[in-house]
């Protein structure tokens, strides 16, 4: 069978399992709709985490991105794992003992303010509209590249799946979806890289082999950092020096970030117990640490073979992959010197091969020259990463609507029948809007993702943590906090985004902090405001510093849950 | 606030302190600033720096986490405030 063939197979299996898993588990009451009943075991839980926080880009680009930056790629690797200690250990027990739904529901309660959890929700929305709209548009282009199907269509198909399991099934019905999911997308991630990692260490275990020696002897890093600099690249490993302060920055932008999305934090309000959440953020870092281990062992495995197969070859040489490739414009080659021969080299003059760090890992199995089913197999792989974290957004986006705004800021006196229906109302909209925002997608999406990791930092992240640990923190010291921390960071991400407009240029960041990083510092203004605030205004009420007491032991936890709605 | 529950929270940071400085030292730290440092040594092939940003913290989180679980389960039990 040819590789369409499988793809096609495989894809439409894995679509039809989720379709039945939908009917299976459908959402009869608004806590089942938000919170899947409160009763999903820590394990489920964890890889649902992990589905949920996987998205398009951790399946396709981030190993691409890696292969091009090398030493410096770790920014990633550490900043989307690094933020579950944080979530484990500050964030999750507590906010599944406060058991409620939402993050707004938190900031509102434990700030006792209405306009509080109206930022918090604008916050929410924005943030889990830009992430989804990157979704669907991952989905139609792997559609449209392997199914041969035209991009718009893809995402059709992208919304019709997602609208069938997510309306129906709340998060219940998403939960049990993305189980599913995270096993799809780990087998395709995993099973290609132990192929690769085999045939060119002799060990199948990826992240071992990328530090073994080769087939011919030689380390495989010390041959990586010699082709490199023989083509004029820094060395695979190489530290560099003048990136390191926006390193810092930007891993912890993203570590930051990431414990303070709302779609990720709201999973932990899905187990039954406090010590549930607890062990459940273990898991799912255990289930993302697979993909995120793997990951930089496939980007050596990649730019080592990318470079073998195609430096200084004569371009009528180049295997079909090559020419497949080309047809969709994500790699080029120009003969500028007009040799007949592919230079691959750091000097942009000279250089004449361009790659988009999206198709290594879809060009991966070919290059390799795996058999045709492991293509089939990763881009079931990644329409199951985008799917699963679309899923998890849109739920955020419905709950905010149909709970935060609608029955606790517009109509308190809706019955539960009337939440539900709204709640599939607005899922249902926010389906629809993704898609027709993911088929047009505004060319600022992929930069408005680095805004929602900064926004997040600046703005849940300090709000929560100061909720649970400083009892003396009050309405106005976390609002204050929150929207100094917020203009601060928007303002220096729109400056000096000349995609969203910004005049700012590189040389003018503050010590070198580009925009990606520049949350990590918003977040600091916004503790340091909120706490000078706090100090001088007066303390939160006395039922507040109650429920902040509370929060922190666990027991009543159960008993604390079912007296909610 | 009790005094059982006040030596609770207390126990409960000393973890959360001595947790995060681990989670800090091994991605901030070996990671990042001291990772240049650190590459002149090996590990299994790795430059050690290298091997911290891109696998070791990694794994130290995992453990921190699964770490963290254990104290706090058997100090919930100890303070008599764990679920039924």
């Amino acid at each position: 069978m040819s590789a369409q063939t499988w793809t096609y197979l495989l894809v439409g299996l894995t679509f039809f399992i989720y379709i039945i898993i939908a009917i299976v588990s459908r959402a009869g009451s608004t806590k089942e709709f938000y919170v899947a009943g409160g009763g999903i075991n820590p394990i489920a839980n964890g890889m649902a985490t992990a589905a949920d926080w996987m998205s398009a880009a951790s399946f396709l680009s981030m190993t691409g991105l890696i292969a091009f930056m090398g030493f410096s790629g770790g920014q990633y690797l550490m900043g989307w794992t690094g933020g579950y200690v944080l979530l484990a250990l500050l964030l999750a027990p507590y906010l599944r003992k406060f058991g409620k739904f939402t993050v707004p529901d938190f900031i509102g309660e434990r700030y006792y303010s209405k306009n509080a959890r109206l930022v918090a929700l604008i916050c929410a929305l924005f943030v889990s509209f830009t992430y989804v709209v990157g979704q669907m548009k991952g989905v139609g282009v792997a559609f449209a590249r392997f199914l041969n199907v035209p991009f718009d269509t893809g995402v059709l198909i992208g919304i019709g799946i997602v609208f069938f399991y997510a309306v129906l099934g709340g998060m219940k019905g998403i939960t049990y979806t993305q189980v599913a999911q995270f096993c799809v997308l780990i087998f395709a991630f995993t099973v290609p890289a132990i192929f690769i990692s085999l045939q060119m260490t002799g060990n199948p275990i990826p992240q071992v082999g990328f530090g073994s020696k080769g087939t011919d002897g030689v380390y495989l890093l010390e041959k990586l950092n010699q082709l490199s600099v023989d083509l004029g690249f820094d060395a695979y490993t190489k530290v560099n020096k003048d990136n390191l302060i926006n390193m810092f920055f930007i891993t912890g932008a993203l570590m930051f970030g990431t414990a303070g999305l709302p779609h990720v934090i709201v999973r932990f309000f899905t187990v039954p117990r406090v010590k549930d959440a607890r062990i459940s953020a273990g898991w799912a870092l255990l289930f993302i640490a697979i993909l995120y281990t793997t990951a930089p062992a496939v980007a050596v495995f990649a730019r080592t073979n990318l470079i073998n197969t195609l430096s200084e070859t004569p371009y009528k040489n180049a295997p079909s992959w090559f020419s497949n490739w080309e047809k969709t414009g994500l790699l080029t080659f120009d003969d500028k010197n007009g040799d007949g021969k592919i230079q691959y080299v750091s000097d942009t003059t000279n250089n004449e091969l361009k790659v988009d760090q999206d198709i290594i890992v879809l060009a991966n199995p070919e290059i390799a020259d795996l058999p045709p089913w492991v293509i089939g197999l990763v881009v079931a792989g990644g329409l199951a990463a985008a799917l699963s974290t679309a899923a998890g957004l849109l739920l955020v986006i419905s709950t905010s609507i149909s709970h935060d705004l609608l029955k606790n800021y517009l109509q308190p006196n809706i019955s539960e029948k009337g939440e539900l229906f709204a709640a599939r109302v607005a899922i249902a909209v926010a389906v629809v809007a993704a898609g027709l925002a993911g088929l047009n997608p505004p060319g600022f999406v992929a930069q408005v993702v680095a805004l929602a990791f900064g926004l997040a930092a600046s703005s849940f992240f300090p709000a929560i943590i100061l909720g649970i640990f400083d009892k003396r923190m009050n309405r106005e010291g976390a609002v204050s906090g929150m929207i100094t921390g917020i203009l601060f960071t928007a303002t220096y991400i729109i400056y000096f985004k000349p995609q969203l407009g910004g005049s700012g240029l590189p040389e003018d960041y503050w010590f070198g902090i580009s925009p990606e990083g520049i949350g990590t510092l918003g977040m600091l203004f916004n503790f340091i405001i909120a706490i000078l605030v706090s100090r001088f205004t007066a303390p939160p009420p006395k039922e507040v510093q109650e429920l902040t007491e509370r929060i922190r032991t666990p027991r009543g936890s159960t008993s604390l849950n079912r007296s909610v709605h | 606030m009790s005094k059982k529950s006040i030596s609770y929270w207390k126990i409960n940071l000393k973890y959360l302190g001595i947790l995060l400085s681990i989670w800090f030292t091994v991605s901030f730290l070996f990671g990042i600033l001291l990772a240049d440092t650190l590459n002149q040594f090996y590990i299994a092939g790795f430059p050690l720096g290298f091997w911290f940003a891109h696998q070791g913290s990694i794994y130290v989180f995992v453990i921190l986490i699964f770490v963290y679980v254990y104290l706090m389960n058997k100090l919930d039990k100890k303070f008599d405030v764990d679920e039924i």
